[in-house]
């Protein structure tokens, strides 16, 4: 549960996610660093970014992104800086490249497959394709009702 | 003593477990009334057994019985008696007797209402929630037995996680696993109609209300989880995308398709292949859900490689009834053949194309919650998916889902003309639309999410006035009232609990594009500004209360003369040795208030967070709304008085 992985959390550093030093003057800068930190994971935590964690490490990521922002590294730059440093595995938002391209056309790929399963079936079950035709037998039946 | 005879009643409800799955089985086969006439008491019986089982661990944990293994690690004497009594559950082995008991229980209920169900039909299904119940029973005593005994006991215990200590996490397994649990009773269903080879528009009505009430529990579950995590963790964050959410999340998306394709089936005769495979898959995300939680897998791969004896289990359970019961699909599917034809503009259409859409939206969550271990082992790449994938990933099918809605909740079966489907409905676009436009024009920092959620809320809204105007006919107010209220109560949850879609979507588009946040250092008498309001920090004081200590902090906010108090703590509870943050929280129709105090600073002063959150409370209220929905649509008395009808029943009913 999420729980264990706060316990671990919360354990560490008994502080709150984005403390007020941290916070930088500029309220355009801060917010790109806010928009950032959401996309990137505190790594000894459990499916929680930085900017929510209370880990020592979500800390320092925080402050990192920060400084290259006041660096002036544009937001792109800033991410992959801490991509090259601490791995893909930081970003919660994987990028569509490689074989997480599988990940991100799933969907699509599904929603055509489903769709399409779905068109099939409706059609097979239209008023006119189901009524389609006697068989031969049905004719000749037919034929011999009437005709008797 | 007590525990002893809990122990044995588990071991007893095993056996009887057993009992009910082999013999009813056999008897529904051979025709012989005798043997299929043991499923009932038998169901009865394992419901009394586990339930007294329950209730000898429930006796340890309220008399902090610290002989008992579980309660040592669980509880301690200091502890409210309501958290003794949730630590029951708030732990592995207490959590897995509750899913035995809600699982016999469900089971005992379809032996006292299935009255009227054909004897070879409730037979097996009393037989297959039997053989859940030897699966999961067989698990609990062999690899997670709660009734063991220490040589030695310690004077105390070793307490709950603080966090579980809150009455919104103390319902909240409680409700999810009579959601997931509910489940196991449509999969019986499927499974019982499978091996009859029959499934007709009785059996749609008979699989409704299992799946409603499952659902319902699920809703309620989800939303109490959801509504801890915004007030226990300190920032007023409701969902994360965790493998633990999502655990919960794939069932209810399933079971609310298959709420709506089992009405397919049972007005019109059609998607009844299709609705079987649904009954099998909600049950089997159940599971999965459940391994997910139990196994530890998505935590870490090598947490499972640690104690791999539970989630092999569960992993065996899981291949064991999805194995069994797929390729049973697989068999028998082809005789379901379906009855009725509809042109491809109907109702039968849009409840297709629903169905399409949620189970697609499960499937995506699904890949993206196991992705992490499927790069892993295959590709060995380490990565995490987040919310942000989520968000992008999964709200276009939500969207595309309430675009939709009331289109097909307008539609007649059978054949729809698309003209007069609109004719109410334009109205209602429009107005929507203009509203859209409008707060999109009106609201500062041009975040599109905020007037997507209002347009897609209000058009469901309008959508369902529309369609209850429509309902009500031609004539003076009187007659129109009356006629609205003569409606079955299943078309007033329909469009209760599709309000209620609407209003949640509403609460999570606003609540994320409009928060105001203001984090700072504050000294005790300084008053500052956040969204309008003055905010003064009062005062702080430390105390204690029965299990922990806390520094509470006293904020009071102003605005227009009005003043409110909301008092945020920082507790640490001694025993688990842990801190928690406990927000104060002011709850309003139309905002948040949200305070939490942080750490004294080196320099004098507190750190506090204010948020204001606008319509926060609509996320939970549109999920309660939801749950009452699905409530009213089950007290339909179709439900009950017709349920027997497989016989009678002469002609497909027009509505």
């Amino acid at each position: 549960m999420r729980w264990l992985a706060l316990i671990l959390c919360l354990w560490m550093t008994p502080a709150l996610a984005v403390e007020p030093d941290e916070v930088l003057a500029d309220p355009v800068l801060e917010q790109r660093a806010r928009d950032i930190s959401k996309g990137l994971r505190c790594l000894v935590c459990r499916n929680e970014h930085i900017d929510a964690s209370d880990a020592d490490l979500a800390r320092d990521l925080r402050l990192l992104v920060r400084e290259r922002l006041v660096a002036g590294d544009s937001d792109g730059e800033v991410v992959a800086y801490i991509v090259d440093r601490y791995g893909e595995y930081v970003l919660l938002n994987p990028p569509a490249q490689g074989s997480t391209l599988i990940l991100w056309l799933a969907g699509p790929a599904m929603l055509l497959l489903a769709g399409g399963g779905a068109a099939v079936y409706l059609r097979k079950r239209r008023p006119e394709a189901a009524q389609a035709g006697l068989s031969e037998a049905e004719k000749a039946e037919l034929e011999r009702i009437i005709n008797s | 003593m007590i525990a002893e005879l809990g122990h044995f009643t588990l071991i007893l409800a095993l056996m009887v477990a057993i009992v009910q799955t082999v013999v009813p089985l056999i008897g529904a086969q051979k025709g012989w009334t005798g043997w299929m006439a043991a499923a009932e008491p038998a169901a009865k019986v394992q419901a009394l057994l586990i339930a007294f089982s329950f209730g000898a661990l429930t006796y340890a944990f309220v008399t902090s019985d610290f002989s008992l293994r579980l309660v040592v690690l669980n509880s301690h004497t200091l502890k409210p008696m309501l958290y003794k009594v949730s630590g029951v559950w708030g732990n592995h082995e207490g959590s897995l007797l509750l899913w035995c008991l809600i699982l016999a229980v469900f089971g005992a209920c379809a032996a006292w209402f299935g009255g009227n169900l054909p004897a070879t039909l409730r037979a097996r299904v009393l037989a297959v929630q039997g053989a859940i119940g030897v699966a999961f029973l067989a698990f609990l005593l062999l690899t997670s037995n709660p009734f063991l005994r220490l040589e030695v006991p310690p004077f105390d215990g070793q307490d709950l996680n603080p966090l579980l200590q809150d009455p919104g996490l103390a319902f909240h397994p409680p409700f999810l696993y009579l959601g997931y649990v509910g489940l196991s009773m449509t999969f019986s269903f499927a499974i019982a109609a499978l091996i009859e080879g029959r499934v007709d528009a009785a059996w749609g009505r008979w699989v409704r209300p299992w799946t409603l009430a499952a659902w319902v529990f699920l809703t309620v579950g989800i939303a109490l989880g959801s509504w801890w995590a915004y007030y226990e963790l300190g920032w007023g964050g409701f969902w994360f995308w965790d493998p633990v959410e999502n655990a919960s999340f794939m069932p209810w998306l399933i079971s609310a398709a298959l709420l709506h394709s089992a009405i397919v089936v049972e007005k019109r005769e059609a998607l009844k292949s299709w609705t079987v495979l649904l009954a099998i898959l909600a049950f089997g995300f159940s599971l999965i859900g459940t391994f997910i939680v139990r196994s530890g897998v998505l935590t870490s791969v090598h947490a499972f490689a640690n104690d791999p004896e539970r989630g092999v289990y569960i992993l065996l359970i899981l291949a064991l009834f999805m194995g069994g019961a797929l390729t049973l699909f697989a068999a028998r599917a082809t005789a379901l053949e379906a009855k009725g034809v509809f042109s491809t503009v109907s109702r039968e259409t849009a409840l297709v194309a629903n169905n399409v859409l949620l189970t697609v939206a499960c499937f995506v969550v699904f890949v993206g919650t196991l992705w992490p271990l499927i790069a892993e082992l295959f590709f060995d790449r380490k990565l995490s998916v987040g919310a942000p994938f989520f968000n992008a990933a999964f709200s276009p099918f939500m969207v595309a889902l309430a675009a939709i809605l009331p289109l097909g909740a307008l539609m007649p079966w059978k054949r729809a003309r698309m003209g007069r489907v609109m004719r109410p409905l334009w109205g209602a676009l429009a107005l929507s639309l203009a509203l859209g436009a409008l707060v999109w024009t009106m609201q500062t920092g041009g975040r599109f999410l905020a007037p997507v959620g209002l347009v897609l809320a209000l058009w469901i809204v309008l959508g369902v006035l529309a369609e209850l105007w429509t309902r009500a006919g031609r004539g003076d107010a009187a007659s129109r009232a009356r006629r609205l209220l003569h409606l079955p109560r299943a078309d007033w949850g329909k469009s209760v609990a599709h309000g209620g879609f609407a209003i949640t979507i509403f609460g999570i588009c606003a609540m994320t594009a409009w928060q105001t946040e203001d984090i700072r250092v504050v000294q005790v008498g300084e008053t500052f500004q956040v969204a309008g309001y003055d905010v003064t920090l009062s005062d702080v004081q430390e105390g204690r209360g029965p299990n922990y200590f806390t520094t509470m902090g006293v904020i009071d906010l102003e605005r227009a003369g009005r003043s409110i108090r909301l008092t945020p703590e920082k507790r640490v509870y001694p025993v688990a040795r842990m801190p928690t943050t406990e927000a104060a929280i002011h709850n309003g129709v139309w905002r948040d208030l949200y305070v939490v105090i942080g750490d004294p600073q080196d320099g004098g002063g507190w750190t506090v967070r204010t948020f204001v959150k606008p319509f926060a409370n609509w996320i939970w209220a549109g999920c309660i709304i939801m749950a009452l929905g699905g409530c009213l649509s089950l007290s339909d008395r179709r439900h009950r008085v017709a349920a027997g009808a497989r016989k009678t029943r002469s002609a497909v009913p027009a509505e």
